[in-house]
């Protein structure tokens, strides 16, 4: 059997991103920042797709992981981080558990449509609520991390940045190690096959559930930390274009290893920064191209350019 | 008594648009199992072109009232280029792959479009506002609405029935309900399975193009119009059954007296009401109204 680096591939990256962080230039960290967050949230993308199901609501726990953040310090004046993300990771695994027990009796394209349905009530809802700022949604600060002061002070940025890339670590070394547990091997069989996998006395739906809400999860937290990260939360995250972004990382990225997601993201938010820097008319259009490319020519998405590589070696 | 008459008429209209807007996506996605989201785009496109059509044919002093044979025309343009294009030049090499793939694929055609749209007419609003008003105005219960809103229930129901009478009287829509049961068979019965899915999609962009330029006169042509309108036309088509043509209307139906209803009594709920709809729906229906049961293939 090949030994299995991606654990140890995961930790030379922590290292030389957390070491990088403070001598990168400020844009540089703010893109792997929010490269990050939306890598998290693809990551419980990927965890659906493994699992044979493309979820067109994810937007939904983004944005509701981020308005959680959010909320707790408009509302209840906590503001500090770790409470902020814990909250945004409990919402997203409650709701997700309740629209589970619907969700886990649906596939293919109507699991994407009632999910979609779903993030579009909270969008609609959430554009409607005056006192969440409607459509311009409002400002997110967290001021503290367990209790020591952040606000104002110089490394606050990095703070935040390296907070991002922690979870980063730990979401993307839990679910390695969940795809090869009983459940995460799971997954696969069921996009192959449910009868069987029903036929040899698993449950499929009970799965769907769990990986459902793990991925729900993920995006809470991926929601929240870009909140926090930007600093301002608005109801777009909940639309169906943040949705269809992370199914495009996703598809973009392959779904073969933990690291294809934040792969994708990084691809991703660097093509749309340059591309909305120098050519803001065309920065979809040059996604798009990217896309129909991936899917044509690189049907395992990009990460299987690496794959086939070590094969190769 | 009045307030219940305008959202009965509030509701017809908005149904008759929603119908417009979303038969071509069902169109589609009954015969090649594609859930188009660049339907969107064509709708964008297909205002655009209106506006600028239209807009020449009357900033030119032409006869006022060609300016609504130049809607027409927009669409049937839009229709006749965009789709062979996009079915010929790139959906022909994705069948076979599966359906979430083929969303995807229609959602790059989306992004592309959408900054095609930008490329071409710029990021400035357009209006073509006087096709709205020329046809005068009726009185009912004591309101006024633009007979224009004729013009959109005359449109939905000419193309229900053209699109209803093509499908079961005719004999290529008989052809295209062979396709549509089972794609194989028909091929190897002679049918032509290429050329019937080009012209159900060349068809379908029309009329999602139709939908954009009878639109057209009615908002502010501007980026962005479409993204709005592809989710309300998914919700239309999930609520009535993906594929189905009487799906569409009742699904058309039912929104539109649920938002006009929405927008008279509790303005608030206004936006999420379509989507809770959408979600009830599914919830007791999982298919939609009108679908047919299938069996399970292992």
């Amino acid at each position: 059997m090949k030994r299995d680096r991606t654990v140890a591939m995961l930790g030379y990256a922590l290292v030389i991103l957390l070491l990088a962080g403070p001598f990168a230039p400020r844009w540089a960290m703010f893109l792997t920042n929010i490269a990050l967050c939306y890598g998290i949230a693809v990551l419980g993308m990927m965890l659906l797709m493994r699992t044979g199901l493309v979820s067109f609501g994810h937007g939904l726990y983004f944005c509701l992981g981020a308005y959680a953040a959010g909320t707790l310090e408009m509302l209840f004046g906590v503001s500090d981080m770790a409470l902020m993300l814990l909250a945004a990771t409990v919402l997203s695994g409650v709701v997700a558990a309740i629209l589970g027990l619907l969700l886990r009796k649906y596939r293919e394209i109507f699991f994407a449509m009632l999910s979609l349905a779903f993030s579009m009530i909270l969008y609609g809802l959430l554009v409607k609520s005056s006192s969440l700022g409607s459509s311009d949604g409002f400002n997110v600060t967290a001021r503290t991390l367990f209790g020591f002061n952040l606000a104002n002070a110089p490394y606050e940025r990095y703070v935040i940045y390296a907070i991002t890339v922690i979870c980063a670590f730990a979401a993307a070394v839990a679910i390695h190690k969940y795809l090869a547990s009983h459940n995460g091997r799971l997954a696969g069989a069921i996009r192959d096959n449910e009868l069987r996998v029903e036929y040899m006395g698993a449950s499929v739906r009970n799965t769907i559930h769990v990986n459902y809400i793990i991925s729900a999860v993920l995006a809470g937290l991926g929601g929240a930390l870009a909140g926090i990260s930007v600093g301002h939360v608005d109801p777009v995250m909940a639309y169906w274009t943040t949705s269809g972004e992370f199914v495009f990382i996703a598809i973009l990225a392959g779904t073969g290893n933990v690291l294809a997601p934040f792969l994708g993201a990084a691809i991703f938010e660097t093509i749309r920064s340059f591309a909305y820097e120098y050519s803001p008319n065309t920065w979809q259009m040059t996604l798009g191209i990217t896309m129909l490319v991936v899917i044509m020519f690189l049907p395992g998405g990009v990460w299987s350019l690496f794959a086939r590589a070590r094969k190769a070696a | 008594m009045s307030q219940l008459l305008a959202v009965l008429i509030d509701g017809i209209t908005y149904s008759s648009w929603l119908f417009i807007i979303a038969v071509g996506l069902t169109l589609i996605y009954g015969v090649m199992k594609i859930l188009n989201i660049a339907h969107g785009s064509l709708y964008a496109i297909g205002a655009y072109t209106a506006a600028s059509i239209a807009g020449h044919w009357l900033a030119e002093g032409y006869a006022p009232m060609g300016s609504y044979a130049m809607i027409l025309l927009s669409a049937v343009l839009v229709g006749l280029i965009a789709g062979p294009l996009i079915e010929r030049g790139l959906l022909r090499f994705m069948y076979g792959r599966d359906e979430i793939v083929l969303v995807l694929v229609t959602y790059a055609v989306f992004l592309i479009l959408e900054d095609f749209v930008k490329l071409v007419w710029g990021v400035d609003p357009y209006f073509l506002f006087q096709p709205y008003g020329l046809l005068g105005n009726f009185d009912i219960g004591g309101l006024t609405y633009p007979n224009y809103n004729l013009v959109l229930f005359g449109a939905a129901l000419l193309i229900g029935g053209a699109l209803y009478w093509g499908l079961t009287k005719t004999r290529q829509g008989k052809i295209l309900i062979a396709v549509i049961h089972d794609r194989e068979m028909a091929g190897a019965l002679g049918v032509n399975v290429g050329r019937v899915y080009l012209v159900t999609f060349t068809i379908g962009a029309m009329l999602g193009a139709l939908g954009g330029a009878l639109t057209a006169p009615m908002i502010s042509v501007q980026p962005g119009i479409g993204v709005e309108v592809i989710v309300l036309a998914f919700a239309v088509v999930v609520i009535g059954g993906l594929g189905s043509l009487t799906g569409a209307a009742l699904g058309a139906i039912i929104v539109g007296l649920v938002r006009s209803a929405a927008v008279h009594y509790l303005p608030e709920v206004e936006l999420f009401s379509i989507y809770l709809v959408m979600a009830a729906v599914l919830i007791l229906r999982p298919k939609g109204m009108f679908s047919a049961a299938e069996a399970r293939k292992i």
